[in-house]
Parts: structure tokens; C-alpha cells; sequence
């Protein structure tokens, strides 16, 4: 039975880009910086593909909150096979509550069966819209998805999905990462994923995919016209580098290693 | 003016770059120093599209234009100049022949596998005795009722071995030179038409490179490719677009060079000091890199005439000759600054420059390009 699933592409700082911290110190410089989507929530975007291949069809649905620079990402979640795309017009800083905060009033009008997040994004690392949506949707969570093959398996080769929906699509089994191992959970639907880096390899945007995503309709919103106070309720005040890493010394011989070792840095 | 790349290029130029990081990258060394074509990793390219930039979307392509190829020419050629050359020549020569001047039939027939890359196309003008001077040719095709009966060897012909689908030029009339000059679609296979392989390049070593031996093959006449003797004259505009993309396979060269130099001049100490601080070794960074982007304006120049349906010979012909000649200075000068390293396979350097050289000679000579931007000046 055709399944709908939302998915998000927030816009990110490419991490091959050198990030600096600003004159100001309360952010970075973004002069000369490329951005990508979010190396988390295109994982997302990948399992949603392929749960909607496996399940007869459906709609993946993708959203990004920020300027018009995301249409750069929900672009790039079209072409690999998004079928439309949900833009939130905002300028400004954004906290994790405002953009759970959309993401729940689309997904209120949308009522897809499911929304898969990247677990967090790597800029700033924060790990919480997906816990947040969740929560105030009233729907189950099952963060950092992930399988148990591994990503040069068979069925990542064959584009298998990773989360298994039952045949009555009542319940999604995910399996999660956690520390030193993994967890199966069974949730009920609807549900709300977040992906971990091993779920799956994202396939690329494909060129005649770049083509017919350039005619995908891109839905607009603000955060005004869904309800959602974007006053961020947290500022970032101050931002630094890490301290440089020292140089390192040389020792004359292995004993004087063992004595350093033991009476400067106490390891042994 | 707008020197960014339209919004559908920008993303073809990250999915390509995306795929070499992962499947390019690391590999280009060793498949230079076995000679081996990685048939592989050009069928995944024909999945994601790259091998059929140009195709309409109607027979399975992308539907792009000429600067969506440089791009994708230059992108691949910053990780491998012989998988670069691979998918210039496949996009570039035989299926835009079949492209352009293919009727419905040839088109619905060879197209959309050549668009994926199930099938592999290759192109062939040059012969051993002759290359530019087509009114050298030596290739005969005589007509036997519906068949063609063709005669003679093609020599550097890219893709000779590996090829699927030949567009062949052979004399239909001779007393009328140039002008009697006709193409034909062959397939591999075809009796009496064998390919030999040729070993032992100075640079793109693992683009597959042939001489086809054509001895009596029959050719029906629904295989030929356009008019009668109007296979040069078709030839001229299918060899315009394919200097655009050598000249864009020398920039991603040319930035390559820059790159590793620029790594290369960071880590290096001498006296004291990181190379880079040499004015020696910025000098020639920034020589480098202001020819690199030099070149790379003069191909999305020709490009942006091509694809709005302008002339473009001469503005393809300086993009090829400036391109390719900066890039092997810039690969030159990148092996310099690597100094005894860089003479070594250890470092990608050397293979860049034995890559560029090619440019300065296939498609035609810098001495042809010359020869043709004077004529553009000088005629009437």
C-alpha cells in the first residue's frame, strides 16, 4: 500500500569547508564557504526512497526551514527522487524549537505516515528536533536507525530499506544504535526515525534526476503563516576555536619515556 | 554579466565530484600504471547520467547542454584525466554524431543505450597517413545497391576496443575531396571490421585507444549517418563541441596541478621553512592558477555560444589551444615544485602532466587550432 513520509534537508556548512570563528565570537565566518545538505537527513531522504520503491509507491515529501539558499538542498532531495518540496521562508536564526515547531504544523497538514530525520546535523550537533517532533506530535520515536548489515551487504547493493513496516502498516521496526551494540525497537505508526550515519549509502542525484526535479513544485511557507513563534528561545553568545594542540617533545631514551609517562603524565 | 553556473550545472558538477571522491579518487594511479579501463566505474557514470549529458530526455539522456558537459569533463578530469578523456569522447564525438545527424531510426536504435552507457560509442576520422587533412583520407566506402562496402584503417580511435557503436568516415567520392566524404554507424561485430589495441601511451593510459581495420565490411545503406558526402562537413560541427570539452578536460587538469601543488608547498620544508614561502615557488602557484581560471572562462565562453546556438568555431578553437597549453605548463610547473617527488609515481603530478600533453595534440593540434582561429580572422 502507498506510504507518504516526510523528510527533511536542512542546509549545511560542506564539511570539507575550513570554518572560522568570527571577529565577534558568537558565530562563524561565511564568506567562501559551500554548503551541502545535511549528510544525515540525505541518509533520510534515501530511506524514505526506497520504503516508498518497496511499498508500491507513495510520497516522499521533502522540507528545509532557512532562506531561499535551501531550495539549493531541496533541490538536490528532488533529484535523487523527492516528489515535492515544502519550504519555510525564514531569515534569522533558528533554534531547534522553532524548526520542530514547523516541521509539527506541516506535518499536521500533510499527515504523512511517517517522518524521517537525520539524527542531528553537522553543524551545530544538536540532536533534538527529532525528539522534539515527536514529542509534541504524541507519535513514537525511534532515533539513531541504523542495520545490521553492513553498507557493502547485498541488500544495501539491492536498495533494501532498513526500517521494516508490517504488512497492516501499524507498527515500523527499527533497528538503533546504541552503545556498544544495537537495539530492535517496534514502534507504533505514525513514527518519527532519525538516522544514523550507517542506515544506508545515499544514492547520487542522477542527472536527468537534476533535470526533472528543476519542475517539482516547491511549496512555500513562514513560519508566520503555520503558527510558530520563530523567536529563537536560545542565543549562541559566544563561540571559540579549540586551543592549539601543543608540540610534542622528544626523549632521549625509553627509560626517560617510562619515567615521563609515570611521574609527569601519570598514565602508567 | 553572471559568472555563476546556472543552478542545474552547480549540481551536476557536486554529483560528479561526490561520485570521483568516492570511486576515483584513490584508483586513477593504478589503473594509469596497469593501461586498464575501468568499464566499471564508466557504466556507473552512465547511470548517473554522465555519459549521456546531451541526449534528449525522450532516448534516456539528461537533456543538457554543452556547458553541463565541460563541467562534468572538467570535474572528472581534476581526479582522472583518462576517465575524463572516456567521457568527452563518449558524449562528445559518436553520440553527438548519432545525436545530431542520426535519423529516427539510428537514434531510437543506438541512443538510449549510449545515453546509459550499456553501450559504449566511438569515432573514427584519423587514419594512420592522415588527421585534420581529411582530403588525405584513405578510407573508401563503394556503394553495391543497399549496401556500402567499406575499406581501410582508422588509427587513435578512442574507445576502439571497449566501443559498442563506430561512427566511421570513409570517401564516397574521391575526385571530390573533402566534400566526398561520408559517415556510417558500424557495431562491433560487423564481419571483416576488427580493432587492434594500442599500448604503451605517454598519458591516458587507461582510456582505451584502437586502430580499426576495416576489410570489406558491409554496410546497408540504412546505417549511413547523414547525406551522402556531407560527412565532413557534418564532421566540422561535431569537432567544434568536442573542443570545448577538451579544452574543459585541461582545465580540471590545470586544476588539479593547483591543488596538489598547493598541498604539496604547504607540507614541503627547505631551509627552515615551508616551500610555499618561496616567492619562487608563489610565483608560480599564482601563474598557475591565473591561467587555470583563464582557461576555464574561455571554455564556458564557447560553451554559452554553443548552447545559445551561436558560432562558436573560433571562440572553441582559443578555449582548446589556450586550455591545453596552460595546462601543461601548470602541470609542468606543478612537477617542478615537487621537485624529485614529483618526477615519481608517488605523487599524481607526473600522470597530469603525461595527460595534458594529449590535449595539445587530440581533436587537433595547437597548430590546427592556430591555423583555424587565423582563418576565422582573416576570412571575409
Amino acid at each position: 500500500m502507498p506510504i507518504k513520509i516526510l523528510v527533511t534537508a536542512k542546509r549545511v556548512e560542506d564539511y570539507e569547508s575550513k570554518i572560522k570563528v568570527n571577529a565577534q565570537g558568537n558565530g562563524i565566518v561565511l564568506e567562501g564557504l559551500k554548503y551541502k545538505i545535511n549528510p544525515f537527513d540525505e541518509i533520510g531522504v534515501e530511506e524514505a526512497l526506497r520504503l516508498v520503491a518497496k511499498h508500491g509507491g507513495g510520497e516522499v515529501v521533502v522540507a528545509s526551514v532557512g532562506t531561499k539558499d535551501v531550495h539549493e538542498q531541496l533541490r538536490h532531495a528532488l533529484a535523487m527522487g523527492a516528489t515535492r518540496a515544502i519550504w519555510v521562508n525564514h531569515a534569522g536564526p533558528l533554534d531547534q524549537m522553532t524548526v520542530a515547531g514547523c516541521l509539527q504544523k506541516l506535518i499536521e497538514k500533510e499527515k504523512p505516515d511517517l517522518a524521517i530525520l537525520g539524527k542531528q546535523a553537522i553543524d551545530d550537533d544538536q540532536n533534538q528536533v527529532g525528539q522534539y517532533l515527536a514529542e509534541w506530535l504524541g507519535w513514537s520515536q525511534a532515533t539513531f536507525a541504523s542495520k545490521e548489515e553492513s553498507l557493502e551487504s547485498e541488500a544495501e547493493k539491492s536498495k533494501t530499506p532498513a526500517l521494516q513496516l508490517s504488512a497492516d502498516a501499524k507498527t515500523l521496526t527499527v533497528i538503533r544504535e546504541v552503545d556498544g551494540g544495537l537495539e530492535t525497537l517496534e514502534c507504533s505508526m505514525p513514527c518519527v526515525v532519525t538516522t544514523d550515519l550507517r542506515l544506508n549509502q545515499p544514492r547520487y542525484a542522477s542527472l536527468p534526476g537534476i533535470m526533472k526535479a528543476k519542475s517539482k513544485p516547491i511549496e512555500e511557507h513562514t513560519p508566520a503563516t503555520l503558527g510558530v513563534d520563530a523567536t529563537p528561545k536560545i542565543t549562541v553568545t559566544k563561540m571559540e576555536h579549540p586551543p592549539a594542540r601543543k608540540a610534542g617533545i622528544k626523549v632521549p631514551d625509553v627509560a626517560t619515556l617510562m619515567d615521563k609517562l609515570k611521574n609527569e603524565a601519570k598514565v602508567i | 554579466m553572471d559568472f555563476e553556473l546556472p543552478e542545474d550545472v552547480k549540481a551536476l558538477q557536486a554529483t560528479i565530484r561526490d561520485f570521483c571522491e568516492r570511486r576515483v579518487k584513490d584508483k586513477a594511479r593504478e589503473w594509469d600504471a596497469a593501461e586498464k579501463f575501468p568499464l566499471e566505474i564508466v557504466r556507473e557514470l552512465g547511470q548517473l547520467g554522465a555519459m549521456g549529458i546531451r541526449i534528449d530526455e525522450s532516448f534516456g539522456g539528461a537533456g543538457m547542454g554543452s556547458l553541463a558537459v565541460a563541467v562534468a569533463v572538467e570535474e572528472v578530469a581534476r581526479y582522472d584525466g583518462s576517465l575524463a578523456l572516456t567521457v568527452a569522447s563518449h558524449n562528445g564525438l559518436g553520440t553527438s554524431h548519432i545525436r545530431v545527424f542520426g535519423n529516427d531510426a539510428q537514434k531510437r536504435r543506438y541512443l538510449p543505450k549510449l545515453a546509459t552507457a550499456e553501450s559504449l560509442g566511438a569515432w573514427g576520422l584519423t587514419e594512420p597517413g592522415s588527421g585534420s587533412d581529411a582530403a588525405g583520407m584513405k578510407t573508401t566506402a563503394v556503394r553495391r545497391g543497399d549496401t556500402w562496402v567499406l575499406n581501410g584503417a582508422k588509427m587513435f580511435i578512442t574507445q576502439g576496443t571497449v566501443g559498442d557503436v563506430f561512427v566511421v568516415l570513409a570517401v564516397t567520392s574521391p575526385e571530390k575531396k573533402q566534400k566526398g566524404i561520408t559517415a556510417f554507424i558500424l557495431e562491433k561485430g560487423y564481419r571483416g571490421f576488427s580493432q587492434r589495441s594500442i599500448h604503451g601511451k605517454l598519458g591516458m593510459r587507461s582510456s582505451d585507444t584502437a586502430e580499426l581495420i576495416l576489410e570489406n565490411v558491409e554496410v546497408p545503406d540504412s546505417q549511413r549517418l547523414g547525406e551522402i558526402d556531407h560527412g565532413f562537413i557534418d564532421t566540422m560541427k561535431i569537432l567544434d563541441g568536442g573542443r570545448i570539452t577538451i579544452g574543459a578536460l585541461s582545465v580540471g587538469l590545470g586544476a588539479a596541478a593547483v591543488r596538489e601543488s598547493i598541498r604539496y608547498a604547504r607540507d614541503r620544508s627547505a631551509f627552515g621553512q615551508p616551500i610555499g614561502d618561496f616567492q619562487a615557488i608563489r610565483w608560480m602557484l599564482a601563474d598557475m592558477q591565473t591561467e587555470t581560471d583563464a582557461a576555464r572562462m574561455l571554455v564556458y565562453r564557447s560553451a554559452a555560444l554553443a548552447d545559445a546556438g551561436r558560432p562558436y568555431t573560433r571562440e572553441a578553437s582559443i578555449a582548446k589551444l589556450f586550455a591545453s597549453e596552460a595546462a601543461t605548463r601548470a602541470c609542468n610547473k606543478a612537477v617542478q615544485i615537487h621537485g624529485g617527488y614529483g618526477y615519481t609515481r608517488e605523487f599524481p603530478v607526473e600522470r597530469y602532466l603525461r595527460d595534458a600533453k594529449l590535449c595539445e595534440i587530440g581533436e587537433g593540434t595547437s597548430e590546427i587550432q592556430r591555423s583555424i582561429i587565423a582563418r576565422e580572422l582573416l576570412k571575409g
